[in-house]
C-alpha cells in the first residue's frame, strides 16, 4: 500500500495446508476428499473411549520437507501437545497439535510485490490433526439451524500450520506471500493445495499504526479465508474498518473476526476477554519425536527444484521473458508441462547452460501456446495442465508444422481446437481437414490474377495510393483459398502482380 | 473338590487330565458368582453365556487331543474400564452407561487368544478414580474378608472377584495403586507392570502417563502366566515398549540368596498402622531368612509423591474425560436448549463427585497462568522421584514396603474426607510416577484382614519380582487362605 494511506499496515499470515498423505495422521483411515458422511472414520479418529493415536511417519516427512523448503531449522526434538476445547466437531474435545516444540521454525520465503523483492519470515511450521465439520440444516451456521449433523470424515486429516512473522505490509504482499506459499507447497508435493476443497486455508493478523511508529497497533485475527479473492476482500474490508475507527479517534479491540463471504464483511467471533484457554500440555499418548540429522538429510534429498530457482532457470536457459516465466512457474503442473514440452521439442538444456537462438525461439513458441490457447481451453473445460488433452508430442507436432510453414498461424488455431477436442495429432487433423497451407507460388499467382481481373476499381484505388485497397485484395485471396494460402506469399505475389499493372 | 479355591495352573492340570471340563469349570464358577453376588457385588456386567460358548470350544479342543495353553478354559474377569467388543463397557459411570465398544482392548484380544474365558466385567470407582470402589456410579463392591469393609480401589471388583473365588484371575488397572491397594485389602496377588510393558490400547484412560494394566491372581505362578499372555509390544500403543519380553515363569523356584533388598526409611515412619508394621517386619525377616541381605535405603522425595500425583493425574484426566460431552455416545442431558448448556448439563448429571473434583483440579492446574506453577513443576519433581529410584536400584535388587498403611477400612470411613482417602495410596503412587513395576502379595494378617507386602523393582524386572514373591509364598503359604463366605 502506498504512503498516502494514513496508516502503515502490519500483517502476519497463518496458512493451514492439508498434507497429501494417503492415510490420516494417527490412524489408517483414508484422507480422500468427500465420500459419504462418516465413512472415512474408525474408533481411533473418532476418539472413542480407550483408543490411542499412532503417528503416521509420512506426516513427519512431509512437514519436515515443507519446513526445509521454507528455509526453516528442523527441530532435533519435537513433540505433540493437546489443545483442549469443546466443540461437537472435535471428537476428543482436544486437538492434537504442537505447542512449544514445533517441527520447524525460523525460516523465510522470498516474495515479489509491486516490482520489489522482499523476504517474509516464517516463525514456525507445526503439525496437527484436522477437526470434523458440522452440517447445519436450515441455516448457514449453528445459530438458526433447525439441527446440525456432524461429519467426521476430515477428523484426523494431517495439517501443517505455517505462521509468518508480522512482516507483511500490504494486501499485494499478502497475496504474493500466499501465492508463493502455495507454489512451494505444490512443488514439494506435500499438499495438493486445493483451496476449493479446503486443503489450503488462511488466517491473518491485521493491525494498523501511524507511519513511523515502532510499536504494533492492536490486532484483529481474521479467520476462514479459503480463496485469494476472499483474502483480498477480507483484508480490504478489515483495513478500512480499522482505519475508520482510528481516524475517528477510536480504539481497535483485540478480537477474532470471521470473514463472511456472503455479506462481504468481517464479523466478530470472540473478544480477547472470552478468548479460549486451551490448556496445552504434552500428549501423554504419544512419545516425543527425535529427529536425527540423517533423517533430515534424507528428506532434504527429496526436495525438488523450488519455484524461484525454476523461474530463474526458465529465464536464463530458455531466454523466456520474466512475465512468461512468472506465469508458467506459478503452477507446478504448468511448469512441468513446459519443461517436458521443451524436452519433447529437443531443446532441453541442463541447468546453468543456455539454449541456442533456435531453441529459445521454440521455447517462446511453447510458452505462447501454453499461456494463450492452451490455458484458455483448459480453463473453459476446468482442466489442469497435468490432464491436458493435448499431449506433449502433439503440441510439438503442431509447432513443427508451423515452423515448416505447412500451416499458417490462423490455421493452427483451428487445428489446435480440433486437437484439444479429439486428442488427435496435428498432422492427422491437418490431413483429415485438408488444411495444408498453399505455398505453391503458381497456384497463388493464378488466384491473384483472377481477383485483380474481377476488381478493377480496387486496383485503381491502389494505384491512386490507397493502402487500404491492398488489405481488401489480400482478404479476397485468403477467402478464395479458404485461408490456406501462405499469407506471406500472397502479399509478395500481390505486390509483384500489381507492380506489373 | 472345591474348584473355586484352585489356581489357574492347578485347574490347567485338571483340564489336561480331563478330571474337569471347561464347561464344568465355567458352570461352577458361575454358580459361585451368583451365590455371592448379593454379598460382594463385584460384577457390573456378567457374561456367563459367552463364557459357556468359549468353554465349549476349549472342550472340543481337548476332546480332539489338541494341547491347550496354561490359561485356556480358565474363567477370568475384566475390570470394566477395558473395552470388550460387543459387551458394554461403562467405567462404572452413568455417563458411559450404555457404551458398547466395537473393539477389544489389546489385553482382551490377547487373553481371548490365550483361551481364557471371560465371566464378566467388574466394578470400579468411576473412571478408576478412588481407593475403595465406593465411588462407583452404580453400587459399592464389598471386601470378601469382611463385607463391612471396602475391597479397595479402584479395581475393587476385580480384586474381590478373585478373593471370593468368583473368577480365577482378573485384570485391573493401576494409576496410583489401583491394583496393588485392592490386592492388599483382598489378600491376593496384584501386579502393576512397568509402564509400557502392557498395551493400554482399549483401556479407557484416566491418566495416560500413569495408567497400566495388570493381573490379580491367587498365587504368584498364575501372575506369571497372565503376564506371559498380556505383556508385549503393541503397534496400536505408541507408548508400548519394543523390548524383549521374558518368560515370566522362568525364574520361579530359583533361590534369592544374595539378593540386596532395600527398605526405604521414608516408608516406615509415622502414619502406619502398628499391626500392619508388625506383619511387614515379620515378612522382611522371612525374606532375610531366605538368604537376602536387607538394608535401609532412602527415597528422599517421597513426601512430594502425593501432591505431584494429585496434579499430574487430574490434569491428564481433565483432558481424557473431556470427550464425554453427550455429542456422540453415552449419556446426554435431556434438558438443554443450546450446545454449551448441553455440554454442561450432560457432564454435571453424568459424572459423580470424585470425577468432578479431579476434573476441576486438573483443569485448574493446566490453566494459563497456573501451568508453570503447578503442572510443569510437578513434572520436574516427578523426574526427581524417578531419580530416587534409579539411585536406589544402583545398590538394591528390589525395594520392600507395605502396600498400604492400614488394612481395609470400613465403608463410609473416609468418604467424607477425600484427603484421608488419598493417603491410602501413599506407598503405591511413587511407583506409577517412576513408571517402574510394583507387586503386592499377601504378607499375613492383622485384625483378621490381609496385609499387603509391596515389592518394587527396576523397569522390566517383573520376572525377578515374581521370583522373590514366589519364594516368600513358598515359605509362608499365606496365599492359600481364602475368606469364609459361608457358601
Ligand atoms: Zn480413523
Amino acid at each position: 500500500m502506498e504512503r498516502d494511506f494514513d496508516f502503515e499496515i502490519v500483517m502476519g499470515l497463518e496458512v493451514h495446508a492439508e498434507l497429501h498423505t494417503k492415510s490420516k495422521i494417527f490412524c489408517g483411515c483414508t484422507t480422500e476428499f468427500g465420500g459419504e458422511q462418516n465413512t472415512h472414520v474408525c474408533p481411533v479418529c473418532l476418539g472413542l473411549p480407550g483408543v490411542l493415536p499412532v503417528l503416521n511417519r509420512q506426516v513427519v516427512d512431509y512437514a519436515m520437507k515443507a519446513g526445509l523448503a521454507l528455509n526453516c531449522e528442523i527441530a532435533e526434538f519435537s513433540k505433540f501437545d493437546r489443545k483442549n476445547y469443546f466443540y461437537p466437531d472435535l471428537p476428543k474435545a482436544y486437538q492434537i497439535s504442537q505447542y512449544d516444540l514445533p517441527i520447524a521454525k525460523d525460516g523465510y520465503i522470498e516474495i515479489e510485490a509491486g516490482g520489489k523483492k522482499k523476504r517474509i519470515g516464517i516463525t514456525r511450521v507445526h503439525m496437527e490433526e484436522d477437526a470434523g465439520k458440522l452440517v447445519h440444516a436450515g441455516a448457514a451456521n449453528l445459530a438458526g439451524a433447525d439441527y446440525s449433523l456432524a461429519d467426521y470424515n476430515r477428523t484426523g486429516v494431517p495439517l501443517i500450520e505455517i505462521v509468518s512473522e508480522p512482516d507483511i505490509r500490504s494486501i499485494e504482499e499478502a497475496i504474493a506471500y500466499l501465492e508463493q506459499m502455495k507454489a512451494i507447497l505444490e512443488y514439494t508435493e506435500v499438499s495438493d493445495c486445493k483451496m476449493e476443497q479446503g486443503s489450503l486455508r488462511c488466517d491473518a493478523n491485521v493491525s494498523l499504526r501511524p507511519w513511523g511508529q515502532k510499536e504494533f497497533g492492536t490486532k484483529a485475527e481474521l479467520k476462514n479465508m479459503n480463496s485469494f479473492k476472499a483474502l483480498q476482500r477480507a483484508l480490504e474490508y478489515e483495513i478500512e474498518r480499522q482505519a475508520e475507527i482510528l481516524r475517528e479517534g477510536g480504539k481497535i479491540v483485540q478480537e477474532t473476526r470471521m470473514w463472511d463471504e456472503a455479506k462481504g464483511m468481517t464479523i466478530s467471533l470472540r473478544s480477547k476477554e472470552e478468548a479460549h484457554d486451551y490448556r496445552y500440555f504434552p500428549d501423554p499418548d504419544l512419545v516425543p519425536i527425535v529427529i536425527s540429522r540423517e533423517w533430515v538429510d534424507k528428506v532434504r534429498q527429496t526436495l525438488p527444484e523450488l519455484p524461484q530457482a525454476r523461474r530463474l532457470r526458465l529465464v536464463q536457459s530458455y531466454g523466456l521473458p520474466q512475465y512468461d516465466a512468472d506465469i508458467i512457474v506459478g503452477s507446478k503442473a504448468m511448469a512441468d508441462y513446459f519443461d517436458a514440452a521443451c524436452s519433447a521439442y529437443g531443446i532441453a538444456v541442463a541447468a546453468g547452460t543456455e539454449a541456442d537462438s533456435k531453441g529459445k525461439e521454440r521455447a517462446k513458441q511453447i510458452s505462447n501456446y501454453m499461456m494463450g490457447e492452451l490455458t484458455r481451453f483448459l480453463n473453459a473445460t476446468e482442466k489442469g495442465f497435468q490432464d491436458s488433452p493435448i499431449s506433449l508430442d502433439n503440441l510439438v507436432g503442431l509447432l513443427r508444422l508451423l515452423e515448416e510453414g505447412t500451416i499458417s498461424t490462423k490455421i493452427a488455431k483451428t487445428v489446435f481446437e480440433e486437437m484439444f477436442a479429439t486428442g488427435k495429432a496435428a498432422k492427422t487433423v491437418v490431413e483429415e481437414k485438408g488444411l495444408v497451407q498453399i505455398s505453391d507460388e503458381g497456384a497463388i499467382a493464378a488466384v491473384i490474377r483472377e481477383i485483380l481481373a474481377a476488381n478493377p476499381s480496387v486496383v485503381a484505388d491502389y494505384k491512386a495510393g490507397k493502402e487500404k485497397a491492398m488489405g481488401f485484395l489480400v482478404g479476397q485471396a485468403m477467402k478464395a483459398t479458404k485461408g490456406k494460402a501462405n499469407p506471406g506469399l500472397v502479399n509478395k505475389l500481390l505486390k509483384e502482380e500489381l507492380a506489373k499493372m | 473338590m472345591k474348584l473355586y479355591t484352585k489356581t489357574a495352573h492347578e485347574l490347567h492340570d485338571l483340564l489336561v487330565r480331563k478330571e474337569v471340563s471347561a464347561i464344568e469349570l465355567v458352570k461352577t464358577q458361575a454358580e459361585r458368582m451368583q451365590a455371592l453376588e448379593s454379598k460382594i457385588r463385584a460384577f457390573v456386567t456378567p457374561t456367563v453365556d459367552k463364557a459357556l460358548e468359549q468353554a465349549a470350544r476349549v472342550d472340543a479342543k481337548i476332546a480332539a487331543g489338541e494341547a491347550i495353553g496354561p490359561l485356556e478354559g480358565i474363567p477370568m474377569a475384566i475390570k470394566d474400564n477395558m473395552c470388550t467388543d460387543g459387551v458394554r463397557t461403562t467405567c462404572s459411570s452413568k455417563i458411559l452407561n450404555k457404551f458398547v465398544p466395537p473393539y477389544d482392548a489389546t489385553v482382551v484380544t490377547k487373553l481371548k487368544e490365550a483361551g481364557a474365558v471371560m465371566m464378566g466385567k467388574t466394578n470400579l470407582d468411576e473412571f478408576a478414580m478412588g481407593s475403595s470402589t465406593e465411588n462407583s456410579g452404580f453400587f459399592a463392591t464389598r471386601n470378601p474378608w469382611d463385607t463391612e469393609r471396602v475391597p479397595g480401589g479402584s479395581s475393587g471388583g476385580s480384586a474381590a472377584s478373585v478373593a471370593a473365588g468368583q473368577a480365577v484371575f482378573s485384570l485391573g488397572s493401576d494409576t496410583g495403586g489401583s491394583i496393588r491397594q485392592p490386592a492388599a485389602f483382598c489378600g491376593v496377588v496384584g501386579l502393576k507392570p512397568t509402564y509400557g510393558a502392557v498395551s493400554r490400547f482399549g483401556l479407557i484412560a484416566f491418566a495416560s502417563s500413569l495408567d497400566q494394566i495388570g493381573p490379580f491372581t491367587r498365587d504368584v505362578r498364575d501372575c506369571a502366566h497372565v503376564m506371559n499372555a498380556i505383556a508385549g509390544h503393541d503397534a496400536k500403543d505408541s507408548t508400548s515398549a519394543p523390548v524383549d519380553y521374558p518368560d515370566y515363569t522362568s525364574l520361579l523356584g530359583k533361590s534369592i540368596k544374595g539378593w540386596r533388598v532395600g527398605l526405604p526409611k521414608e516408608y516406615f515412619g509415622d502414619g502406619m498402622d502398628p499391626e500392619v508394621k508388625e506383619v511387614i517386619e515379620k515378612a522382611v525377616k522371612t525374606i532375610e531368612s531366605l538368604g537376602a541381605e536387607v538394608a535401609e535405603c532412602s527415597l528422599p522425595h517421597t513426601e512430594y509423591a502425593l501432591p505431584v500425583y494429585y496434579l499430574i493425574a487430574p490434569a491428564e484426566a481433565s483432558s481424557n474425560l473431556a470427550r464425554y460431552d453427550g455429542v456422540r455416545y453415552g449419556y446426554r442431558s435431556e434438558s438443554a436448549d443450546d450446545l454449551i448448556t448441553m455440554f454442561k448439563k450432560t457432564r454435571a448429571e453424568g459424572f459423580g463427585d470424585e470425577v468432578k473434583r479431579r476434573i476441576m483440579l486438573g483443569t485448574y492446574a493446566l490453566s494459563s497462568g497456573y501451568y508453570d506453577a503447578y503442572y510443569l513443576k510437578a513434572l520436574k519433581v516427578r523426574t526427581l522421584i524417578k531419580n530416587d529410584f534409579d539411585q536406589a536400584f544402583e545398590k538394591f535388587d528390589c525395594i520392600l514396603s507395605p502396600t498400604t498403611p492400614s488394612v481395609a477400612f470400613k465403608f463410609g470411613d473416609r468418604t467424607d474426607n477425600p484427603l484421608q482417602m488419598y493417603l491410602s495410596d501413599v506407598f503405591t503412587l511413587s511407583v506409577n510416577l517412576a513408571g517402574i513395576p510394583g507387586l503386592s502379595i499377601n504378607a499375613g494378617f492383622a485384625q483378621g484382614m490381609p496385609v499387603g507386602l509391596q515389592i518394587i523393582g527396576k523397569p522390566f524386572d517383573e520376572a525377578r519380582l515374581l521370583q522373590i514373591a514366589h519364594a516368600y509364598e513358598e515359605a509362608t503359604g499365606c496365599h492359600s487362605k481364602m475368606p469364609d463366605l459361608g457358601v
